[in-house]
């Protein structure tokens, strides 16, 4: 019965534990014109509050999702046809239109669960999705873990292969830290990719581990095909080691939030269960110590040392810089960094987790820089 | 790496790790291995409840079964402790105090103060709490405030396994003794857990849900009640954050008071008696901190001041339930309010 | 005619009988009434120990107290309980003896002397120094008895009360229902001198073990120690060894017990299977009045378990009722 011109916009999964989110705000009211990519719906889980783009083109003709009310995975939550299709026919779609169950949602994205990958660097958690013939590598940042990369990893593997490890540390990888800091991660990095043999891989970094690509670009010439750095650390020295202070020490919810939200230009995407699971991370033992190494390795007197700029001059591949205009972590001024080497794109309206708060932005921009 | 366990299971892996970590960690307890000079299997029980079972096997020697003596083994524990072990007594019911409660309020509880700060005593007494297990008076009370009142005691009571193994980790590690009550309606109760070890530190509650218009404190199975609670009210529009206290002593009096400071309501669910309960302490203190915050007066859920009685029909309705909390919440926050 | 060798006349002998037979078919019922789910909470089931409550109780009138344990039932049947009112509150019924608020770990009825079964340890040993205590200044001449299983009978104020009533010179009688097992721990783990009568003397108690599947050398041995006590002769300890049949609390997989165990204790150690056939060998009683006993037990029981299952529920008043006399 699916018209083919009638296109559902649906209540998305992001990330595995999903199974419900919030309508809380409509962007594009009914009969608005919409091209793909566009933000038309704000919705909010229990872990982030994040934008439903356009995955068509069309006008909207229904927004069937009530403010502030709760839908399961895959509710029909909005309608978007071209704008000759009759108004009957819309209709009938949206009478017509049945939730898939939780376990047959399940059973068609069977794929992206987490697996785990034995290294020389222990044992490592990773997602895959996509099957492209390109392959990408997501790496997230100091404290970080693969859920970074929740509104990215699925929109990018429309154009390829990707991956979102956690590093040694992190997530809910093997927590000892390899020796040599973020040139330690630099070769877990490149042991994850022997592991699952991949070749070669476009490498996306976000903030540390940004410099964690770019070394391991670097140690393995050939292995990086092009290199994308998004708030990265190692391009300069300023940093806000009070950030890094806080988020190390921090042992209470009310002691991490505000240091947490120091990463958003906009403080009120830090839901209680974002700050919940960075706890969970962090009280499991081992981690505390992995974090106080790990940030003595690379700051020190409260600036950058593990510095990869000049190293980037030498490599032969492509280079993208991706910066939020508000970032309290690292200052935006780095992406200047690399004036002239890379392409750099400075985002406004949003902070260190850039990739987050303007994913639809970052997925066009990762997109475009892998393909072209 | 996390996966879905239940609570007892939950208790067994942070008993098992810590073990693992150190091993001045002992278990003692009636039954906890089992089978102890009979004829039949080893291990026959592992606790009332098969709470510790398999844990014999991996560290022989060190889970004891004791005679019914719970003065003279509760007081080894705590004696134990005193000289550089740690161990974690099960109390099989937290009911049974009764026979060994000067060994927790006058020694235990008391060492470090009275001695003028020179001694520690790292022990854990690990006992089941609360009704609804059709257990009848003598095994089903929740008395944690008999020992929130005892200075020098710690009280954990978990809502769930992963608040349990975290928690009976931080108690294993606490210097302090430690009275970790395990709701028994609550052992198969599943959760996502981590495999590795972790400490959830105390006099941290949990908010467990977040709401602008009420505050309900809670802690064990009720925690359970006021999220059922919370989510009847979200219907009609009355947002409630729920609290869950985990610990009670130390108790997260910051959490509980900017909570009421923005909802300025608070309903508080105890399923022990009325009477100088968890309920009473944390009202007082809220009104006593945060009076001006308050739009109306605090409403506290309890049980009633009676004994847990046995005929399931009275036992049901012994425990706070979800209608209860709904109600008191309705009281102070009428839907007109909040809309 | 045949000539009655037993310390019991006839009458007694089949009342003595009827209780056996009584209390072996309701813990036998309970047993498959608690596997069909219908039965809440813990139940401690007494069959086989049967010759010791009832071996004891023959020599009890209202006037005396007992004090029971968490395996009560034997004990609640032999000292006179209703079998209704005790089948109604295991059940949870308002029409229960304690109107469906203590349950099976709290029938008492202190009417008929029976101080409450009990699901604290020990707990009843002090109780019957009270009432001891009461019965000496009363002057009424009962005795108090307390059953104390051989794991209870290391709990502290076990000890404490055999001192405290040997010190005031009470009538009171410590039975120590040594049944092997606490739980599932051996008696030999848990007990340390090989005999509870040892402990009895340390107190300057007199004691004696009987075999207690042998209900007249229970009657003797009881007998002799009540009548003392009731004549000013002070405490005393009696220890009964038997044998349960069944787990410690219905729902037990008993794997610490021996294989075939249970199958031995219920053909060579079966309390009242040894009573009937020493009493039938001597003619005093017949098989066939022993089967009209079993009958009307059997009726009895069926007739219980029917009306409780029919019995009302408390009412939520029931809930506050009773905490106080007056408050
Ligand atoms: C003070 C106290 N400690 C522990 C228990 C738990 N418990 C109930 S029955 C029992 C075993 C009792 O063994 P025993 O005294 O030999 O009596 P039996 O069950 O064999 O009749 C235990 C440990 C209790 N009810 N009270
Ligand atoms: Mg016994």
């Amino acid at each position: 019965m699916t018209d083919q011109r009638i296109k559902p916009v649906v209540m998305p999964k992001w990330g595995l534990a999903m199974e419900e989110g919030k309508v809380t705000g409509w962007l594009k009211r009914p009969g608005d014109r919409i091209a793909v990519g566009e933000e038309i719906v704000e919705v909010e889980t229990d872990k982030i509050a994040g934008v439903v783009e356009a995955s068509e083109a069309g006008v909207l003709r229904r927004a069937i999702g009530e403010v502030d009310t709760v839908y399961p995975v895959k509710a029909l939550i909005g309608v978007v046809a071209d704008a000759d299709v009759p108004e009957e026919e819309i209709d009938a779609y949206v009478a017509g239109y049945v939730t898939p169950s939780a376990d047959e949602a399940g059973e068609e994205e069977a794929g992206p669960t987490y697996e785990f990958v034995e290294t020389p660097a222990g044992r490592l958690r990773y997602a895959r999705r996509g099957e492209g013939a390109e392959t990408i590598v997501l790496v997230h940042g100091f404290g970080g873990d693969l859920d970074n990369w929740l509104f990215n990893i699925d929109a990018l593997a429309d154009k390829a292969t990707v991956y979102a490890l956690d590093l040694p540390g992190h997530g809910q990888s093997a927590k000892a830290m390899p020796e040599g800091g973020v040139e330690g991660l630099a070769r877990a990095l490149l042991g994850f990719m022997d592991a699952l043999s991949i070749e070669r891989a476009h490498l996306v970094g976000h903030s540390m581990g940004g410099a964690v690509s770019t070394l391991a670009a670097n140690a393995a010439p050939g292995r990086a095909r092009s290199l994308t750095l998004i708030g990265s650390a190692g391009l300069g020295e300023e940093i806000n080691a009070g950030y890094i202070a806080g988020f190390v020490s921090a042992a209470s919810r009310r002691e991490l939030k505000p240091v947490v939200e120091q990463l958003f230009a906009d403080p009120s995407l830090v839901s209680r269960q974002l700050v919940e699971d960075l706890l969970r991370y962090k009280r499991l033992d081992g981690v505390s110590a992995a974090l106080e190494a790990l940030s003595g390795a690379f700051l020190a007197d409260g600036r950058q040392k593990t510095l990869v700029a000049s190293s980037l001059a030498a490599l032969d591949i492509p280079v993208l810089v991706v910066w939020g205009a508000e970032d309290r972590i690292i200052p935006a001024a780095h992406a200047e960094a690399l004036n002239g080497r890379a392409k750099a794109e400075v985002i406004p309206g949003a902070g260190h987790m850039v990739q987050m708060e303007k994913a639809s932005r970052v997925n066009e921009l990762i997109g475009a820089h892998v393909t072209g | 790496m996390a996966r879905k366990i239940s609570m007892k299971q939950a208790i067994n892996e942070a008993l098992d790790l810590e073990m693992r970590r150190d091993p001045a960690v002992i278990v003692m307890g009636e039954d906890i291995v089992g089978g102890a000079g009979s004829p039949g299997e080893e291990d026959a029980w592992g606790g009332v409840l098969g709470v510790t079972k398999g844990l014999h096997a991996k560290y022989p020697g060190r889970l004891l079964d004791t005679p019914l003596s719970e003065s003279a083994y509760i007081g080894a524990a705590i004696g134990a402790a005193a000289c550089g072990m740690r161990p974690v007594a099960e109390l099989m019911f937290l009911d049974f105090m009764g026979v060994c409660f000067d060994q927790i309020l006058n020694q235990a509880a008391k060492f470090k103060y009275m001695f003028g700060g020179k001694a520690k005593t790292p022990v854990v007494i690990r006992a089941m709490v609360g009704a609804g297990f059709r257990a009848a008076a003598q095994h089903s009370q929740m008395l944690t405030p008999v020992f929130t009142h005892v200075p020098g005691l710690k009280v954990v009571c978990p809502s769930n396994a992963y608040d349990a193994k975290g928690l009976l980790i931080q108690a294993i590690r606490d210097d302090d003794p430690v009275i970790f009550c395990e709701h028994k309606n609550l052992y198969g109760h599943e959760a996502d857990v981590p495999e590795e070890a972790y400490a959830i530190p105390f006099g941290e509650a949990a908010v467990v849900r977040e709401g602008k218009d009420v505050t309900i404190v809670s802690y064990g199975l009720t925690v359970h009640r006021a999220l059922e609670a919370a989510e009847r009210l979200a219907k009609e529009r009355i947002e409630a954050e729920v609290i869950d206290l985990r610990t009670l002593s130390p108790i997260d009096w910051d959490t509980v008071l900017e909570s009421v400071e923005t909802t300025g309501r608070l309903v508080v669910v105890d399923e022990a008696n009325p009477r100088c309960s968890i309920a009473t302490d944390v009202a007082a203190h809220v009104v006593q901190e945060a009076f001006g915050a308050l739009k109306a007066a605090p409403q506290m859920v309890t049980a009633p001041h009676t004994p847990v009685p046995f005929s399931p029909v009275l036992e049901d309705l012994y425990i706070p339930t979800a209608d209860a909390i709904t109600a008191a919440v309705s009281k102070i926050a009428p839907r007109a309010m909040a809309a | 005619m045949s000539t009655n060798p037993f310390p019991l006349d006839k009458a007694d002998l089949m009342k003595a009988y009827r209780t056996m037979r009584t209390i072996r078919e309701f813990e036998e019922r309970l047993h498959v009434e608690f596997a069909k789910g219908d039965i809440p909470g813990f139940v401690h089931l007494y069959a086989g120990e049967e010759a010791c409550a009832t071996g004891i109780m023959m020599h009890l009138t209202d006037v005396d107290r007992i004090a029971s344990t968490h395996r009560g039932h034997g004990h609640c049947i032999a000292k006179g309980v209703d079998v209704h009112e005790m089948m109604a509150e295991i059940y949870g019924k308002a029409t229960g003896a304690c109107r469906g608020k203590g349950g099976s770990m709290h029938i008492a009825d202190l009417a008929k002397g029976m101080m409450g079964a009990n699901g604290i340890l020990g707990a009843g040993a002090p109780l019957v120094c009270g009432a001891g205590l009461a019965a000496k200044f009363r002057g009424d001449g009962g005795v108090g008895i307390t059953f104390i299983g051989d794991g209870a009978s290391n709990q502290g104020m076990v000890l404490e009360s055999m001192n405290l009533a040997a010190v005031w010179n009470l009538p009171v009688i410590f039975v120590v229902e040594n049944n092997g097992y606490a739980e599932s721990t051996s008696v030999d783990y848990a007990t340390a001198v090989d005999s509870y009568v040892d402990r009895a003397s340390g107190f300057g108690l007199p004691g004696v073990t009987v075999d207690g599947t042998d209900f007249f050398a229970v009657y003797e041995a009881a007998g002799e120690m009540i009548r003392r006590a009731r004549e000013g002769g002070g405490p005393a300890l009696l220890e009964c060894k038997m044998v349960r049949f069944f787990g410690h609390f219905e729902g037990d997989a008993q794997t610490y017990k021996a294989k075939g165990e249970n199958d031995y204790n219920r053909e060579h150690r079966d309390c009242l299977k040894i009573f009937a056939a020493r009493v039938r060998e001597t003619g005093v009683v017949t098989a066939e009045e022993f089967a009209a006993v079993d009958q009307e037990v059997g009726a009895l029981i069926e007739d219980a378990v029917a009306s409780a299952k029919a019995a009302p529920l408390p009412s939520a008043r029931d809930l506050t009722s009773d905490v106080y006399v007056a408050y």
